[in-house]
């Protein structure tokens, strides 16, 4: 019978099946981070219980840390939390990078660059955003802190088969229009929970055509229409990306490993649950209105008729009032969905030349320290800074702005992030999410803009 | 874990589509480390300035709340149920779940129950109205005053939270051997899994 790839990577990790499609699945790869971990280890310990097999996890500290000032974390909790999860590591034998370690970043950032993240795989994570690592073709989720301690014990995750849901997109994206503008596209018409239910399949050849930085940002927000998990099938761009990171196999055992990865993809007569179709041509640059993901029109669109009075009251705005030409105070490149080195690069080449506009307060995050270093090497630091850019250290900062970059309350943001829950950014923050060009163009401008006319 | 049988309480109506785990339990309280004494927390932006249906004192002792779509969407934080489980709160009713917060839910003796959109609102006008529901796992019930509503849950989860079983106790007492066997045969087949070739 012809299976879907989700199928494929699910019956190759189904450890016991069950009843009713669920099964207990073996996971082989795990990241931790500071904040949905400490309760697990606390737990295992309760238990008398060590890490089944440590080496199958890689943590690092993103969500609490400062980018700036780090050495040490000025808060308190957030210093003890960060020094828990080392300490936690430490105790189980698993491989922390420090916040020195010129490899630390955000989780979903690290795991690709290092090649922890590779095709075919089970990889979890205490985070939504896990399913950035679907675009590898793996089998990535996010979980709770109870299924974290549930991995670090047995290595198995009790799971129950998602529905598969194809969404294939064509052509070609026009000029300044990002894979984070697709991903908005398809949330803003399937809706927040829209996807509920299902693991989502990207496929076409707008899908083909994409770097793996791209490929990740359209994954990562899979969870923003409600699945848990986000694929692309693995090709010669995956393949390319991963050669030589290292966790990479080498030699005869990299041949072996991508002669394999090259078996997982959907069979071409495989049947989706649901399938969906969009027209990259036909897609412009997004920018959300609201206080969920889904609430978001195209630049040149106004909030729309109709729209709930609470994200109306909310973010300040009226039913028929135009994006563009609104006023920011703030604005946010980075985090796990657009913080690597493609989207500073885009950012980059809207900011060269140009100043931040006067009043507003733009920070670039780097979504890793590889990123960071890189973009340093390339001159977008240089870039970034001549044209009034705050350039700071990797983390997830403004993205939920758990350590001490945050919104007053009541300003405005461009935000290259995935969320614009109330709240996210700080108490009564009001967040527009949009491409990192498009953040940029808000940056120079003051406002709302359109990036193709700038 | 604590066993789920049956309880009987008013239920607080909180019917908004979308409510997401950074409205349940912002962000910056994930900072606490500890799985307890969290439901100070809960909901707290709504909470001030007072008048939140959470604080009305006729709820007080609710273990029930209604809540609407898409409840629980967001970010995988635990934290948003083990605070409303510092409230006191031990089941959920809503048209849909968030999915990574519903599999929370389970984790922590927590019921969701699911229900199409009309037995929801007949729920949520009981709610509205604040009269005491009893809901039956076992049995699949949840009973307002002049009418009972059916429910389902996947059996696994319906004996989880019946039997109040520690699932990881579970798995190692009847699936370690068949880790072992996964482990070993996927060994061979994808070493590079398996290898360390980083320094
Ligand atoms: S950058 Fe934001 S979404 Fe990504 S892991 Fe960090 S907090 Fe979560």
């Amino acid at each position: 019978m012809p299976v879907t790839l989700y199928d494929r990577l699910w019956d190759a990790h189904v450890v016991a099946a069950e009843a009713d499609s669920g099964a207990l699945l073996y996971i082989d790869r795990m990241l931790l981070h500071e904040v949905s971990s400490p309760q697990a280890f606390a737990g295992l310990r309760e238990r008398g219980l060590r890490p089944r097999r440590a080496a199958a996890h890689l943590a690092v500290a993103d969500h609490a840390v400062p980018t700036r000032a780090r050495h040490p974390i000025a808060d308190p909790q957030a210093r003890a939390q960060v020094a828990l999860l080392e300490a936690n590591c430490a105790a189980a034998g698993i491989e922390y990078l420090a916040l020195d370690d010129a490899r630390q970043g955000i989780v979903h950032v690290i795991g690709p660059e290092l090649g922890f993240t590779l095709p075919g795989i089970t990889l979890v994570c205490g985070d939504s955003h896990t399913a950035t690592h679907g675009a590898f073709g793996a089998l990535a989720f996010g979980i709770g802190t109870s299924e974290i301690e549930s991995v670090l014990a047995t290595q198995v995750l009790r799971q129950q088969r998602a529905r598969t849901l194809r969404v294939r997109i064509d052509g070609v994206l026009g000029q300044g229009v990002s894979a984070k503008d697709v991903i908005l596209t398809l949330i803003g018409r399937i809706g927040a929970g829209g996807a509920a239910g299902f693991a989502i399949e990207y496929a076409g050849s707008t899908v083909s055509g994409m770097s793996m930085e791209a490929r990740m940002t359209l994954c990562n927000m899979t969870i923003e229409a409600g699945a848990r998990i986000g694929l692309i099938a693995p090709d010669d761009t995956t393949f390319a990306y991963l050669k030589g990171r290292p966790r990479a196999p080498v030699d005869a055992v990299w041949e072996a490993a991508v002669a394999y990865w090259r078996t997982l993809a959907s069979d071409p007569v495989a049947v989706f649950d649901r399938e969906i179709a969009l027209d990259a041509a036909a897609i412009a640059p997004q920018v959300s209105w609201g206080t969920s993901p889904d609430q978001v029109v195209a630049v040149d669109g106004v909030v729309p008729a109709g729209a709930g009075k609470g994200a109306l009251a909310y973010m300040g705005l009226s039913a028929g009032a135009p994006l563009a030409g609104l006023a920011i105070d703030r604005v946010f490149i980075g985090s796990c969905t657009n913080g690597r080195i493609e989207d500073l690069r885009a950012a980059a080449a809207v900011a060269q030349g140009r100043r931040v506009a006067d009043g507003v307060t733009a920070i670039v995050v780097p979504g890793s320290g590889l990123v960071k270093r890189t973009a340093e090497a390339e001159g977008l630091r240089d870039i970034f800074i001549a044209a009034g850019f705050e350039w700071r250290e990797p983390g997830c900062s403004l993205c939920v702005a758990m350590n001490d970059d945050r919104l007053d309350p009541g300003q405005r943001c461009a935000s290259t992030s995935n969320r614009n829950f109330e709240g996210r950014q700080g108490i009564g923050a009001r967040t527009h999410l949009m491409s990192p060009a498009m953040a940029a163009a808000a940056a120079v401008t003051g406002v709302i803009t359109d990036v193709r006319a700038l | 874990m604590t066993p789920f049988t049956t309880l009987s309480s008013r239920a607080v109506p909180l019917p908004e589509a979308n409510i997401d785990t950074d409205i349940i339990l912002p962000a910056r309280f994930l900072l606490h480390t500890e799985k307890h004494g969290l439901g100070r927390f809960a909901f707290f932006e709504r909470r001030q300035g007072g008048g939140f249906i959470l604080d009305d004192p006729r709820l007080t002792g609710a273990q029930i709340l209604v809540a609407g779509e898409n409840f629980g969407c967001g970010s995988s934080r635990e934290q948003a149920p083990w605070a409303l489980a510092d409230l006191g709160i031990r089941c959920i009713v809503a048209p849909s779940f968030g999915e990574i917060f519903r599999a929370n839910c389970i984790r922590n003796a927590m019921l969701p129950v699911t229900l199409g959109r009309a037995d929801w609102l007949r729920v949520l006008e009981a709610a509205q109205r604040f009269e005491v529901m009893a809901v039956y796992l076992a049995t699949g019930r949840l009973d307002l005053a002049n009418t009972s509503i059916g429910f389902s849950l996947p059996p696994r989860e319906r004996e989880a939270l019946l039997d109040g079983r520690d699932e990881i106790d579970l798995i190692l007492a009847h699936h370690a051997a068949a880790i072992a066997a996964f482990e070993t045969r996927q060994r061979h087949d994808q070493p590079w899994l398996w290898e360390t070739h980083h320094g």
